[in-house]
């Protein structure tokens, strides 16, 4: 029998502060991975500006999309298929990498897959674990997301539990500029919280009433704010990374505690976690335990593949690819698309 | 000499392929601005209709800025993602200069106003000598009196176009005091047929860049940018 023909899938994102671009091959190994992060540039301002994202990615997007195709040897006539984010993210910086996206595919009559970004996110599991396949639960936790997400199928998702206000990773960049640590937040928190103590100081776990397993986090966050102005009333000495070690450690219990809610429900046998905030070690720690005591499989990506990055858009669009998603022309970015929704 | 054509800095969606001195189709829709959905789809059609081999494309050509900045990027980012599949160049056309070009022959003064919100306009002050645009005034975003001082100053007879016209109408009837018209309906918005034919002359010149390059000129700071710098101003007074 004749070798089945590699699948090759350019990826493309820009959903948020990131230009990025991949080739995957049969949606599972990564030829080339190349970001161009705007971090820097978004520091000045303490956060992601969306206009200054936009007017970056389309300065770099051509160079970023030439390199992923240089590392990984291959040029578009190598290319089965072009992978974009398409939602949900910021709308100007999603416009870019789908026009340029849809440009290419119409020059090179090239198939058009528009992939989630969170389905994105999860999928980035499947890059270092080739044993994982669905159905499995994952958390994706970032700065802008906050889902529990059962993975059915590849390509099928239940949410089982989202944040009713702040993501986890907004979370963290807003109590790391109060306690004067900078954007983005997440890897400073997590630096400065292994010299605190996480029982210093209790914060609150917020549990959603009717439905657990939702998420609150901006309680969390005022808790702390009112903790930080308290001290400063009363002369009391702020330990910066107790407050860190603390906080970090009411988002990470909550997030295993639903977790593992879900998993003892459910029946799953493998969990898996996703997202910027995947990289943050406490997490990582505190959900390795807790799946070693319940005996499941506990996977996460490496972080260069928990940020944002088109490695898992690649990976997400092959799995649509040979599902048979193919988008048209007229592909918009949705800045609020729905996990599981295709538009 | 082939040319394609993009204009989506505006209200108007435009796409075009011109050749030498034929303009081979051109798909210009004025209608809701929707043209991450609208602009490839359009540039397909006509590519379809005139049995268009892309690989003959010269360049294309995109009006680069000024105008709305999602629009913009829209119409770069698709010319960037065509001169990379492609490997084409792009010619970056000034919009104002490009919406001048409409009144090809006109003897007089030409005044493109865009609406550019916050008050202002992009605008720009042209004439054409011979066969050429000449700029009198390059492109800028200012308040409309400024621009209608200019002209008064400047004295000559002059045609206003562009989707600023609807918006300053009265006050351009009340502060004009030269004589004055304003262009018809087959001339007076941005035209994808214009900016590819404006741009032959750009490429006959060798002004194009990389796709790789281009970006748009938005003649504008962002406004967390403007922000910072004011606030930098009121600490530094």
């Amino acid at each position: 029998m004749e070798a089945q023909k590699d699948i090759l899938i350019l990826g493309i994102e820009s959903s948020c502060d990131e230009t990025a671009a991949s080739v995957v091959k049969n949606g599972r190994t990564v030829l080339s991975n190349v970001i161009s992060s705007q971090i820097e540039l978004h520091k000045l301002y303490g956060g992601v500006v969306p206009e200054i994202a936009s007017r970056k990615h389309i300065e770099k997007i051509n160079q970023v999309i030439c390199e992923a195709l240089d590392d990984a040897r291959v040029t578009l006539d190598d290319v089965d298929a072009i992978a974009v984010t398409y939602g949900p993210g910021l709308v100007g910086a999603l416009l870019v990498g789908v026009a340029e996206a849809k440009a290419i595919s119409f020059a090179r009559n090239l198939p058009l897959v528009g992939v989630h970004h969170i389905e994105g996110h999860i999928s980035a599991n499947y890059i270092e674990h080739p044993d994982l396949e669905p159905p499995f639960a994952c958390l994706v936790v970032s700065g802008g997301h906050t889902h529990l997400v059962v993975v059915k199928d590849y390509g099928k998702y239940e949410i089982l539990g989202r944040t009713r206000d702040d993501a986890a990773g907004e979370a963290f960049d807003k109590v790391a500029r109060a306690i004067g640590l900078g954007y983005p937040g997440g890897p400073k928190i997590d630096r400065l919280a292994k010299e605190g103590n996480s029982e210093a100081i209790s914060f609150p776990k917020a549990h959603v009433a009717d439905s657990p397993y939702d998420f609150s986090f901006s309680g969390l966050k005022s808790a702390v704010l009112n903790y930080l102005n308290g001290c400063k009333m009363k002369n009391q000495p702020i330990v910066e990374a107790d407050v860190a070690a603390s906080f970090q450690k009411a988002v990470v219990d909550v997030l295993v505690e639903h977790s593992m809610w879900a998993i003892d429900e459910y029946g799953f046998d493998k969990f898996a976690i996703a997202g910027g905030v995947a990289s943050n070690s406490a997490l990582r720690e505190a959900m390795a335990a807790a799946c070693r005591k319940k005996k499941i499989a506990f996977y996460h990506p490496s972080p260069v593949f928990c940020t944002d990055n088109a490695a898992m858009i690649g990976v997400a669009g092959y799995y649509e690819y040979i599902a048979g998603t193919r988008n048209g022309l007229d592909l918009n970015a949705v800045p609020n698309l729905k996990l599981g929704e295709r538009l | 000499m082939k040319i394609l054509g993009i204009d989506s800095s505006g209200l108007v969606a435009s796409v075009a392929v011109v050749e030498d001195d034929v303009m081979l189709a051109e798909y210009t829709v004025n209608y809701k601005k929707t043209h991450s959905q609208t602009l490839l789809p359009m540039l397909k059609e006509i590519a379809d209709m005139i049995s268009l081999d892309l690989a003959s494309v010269d360049a294309i050509a995109v009006a680069a800025g000024p105008g709305s900045f999602t629009g913009l990027r829209i119409g770069s980012a698709t010319a960037k993602g065509l001169g990379l599949a492609l490997d084409k160049p792009i010619i970056s056309v000034p919009t104002v200069d490009g919406l001048a070009y409409n009144l090809y022959g006109t003897e007089k003064r030409i005044c493109p106003l865009m609406d550019a919100r916050r008050n202002q306009v992009y605008t720009g002050i042209y004439e054409f000598q011979g066969d050429r645009l000449q700029v009198i005034e390059p492109q800028m975003a200012v308040a409309v009196s400024e621009i209608v001082s200019k002209i008064n100053e400047d004295g000559r007879e002059v045609v206003f176009l562009g989707d600023g016209v609807p918006v300053y109408r009265t006050f351009l009837e009340k502060e004009v005091k030269v004589p004055f018209s304003f262009a018809p309906a087959h001339a007076n918005r941005q035209r994808a047929g214009a900016i590819a034919a404006l741009s032959e002359r750009y490429f006959a010149a060798g002004q194009m860049e990389s796709a790789a390059e281009h970006k748009p000129e938005y003649l504008r700071l962002s406004q967390a940018e403007r922000e910072r710098q004011e606030k930098e101003a009121q600490n530094n007074a």
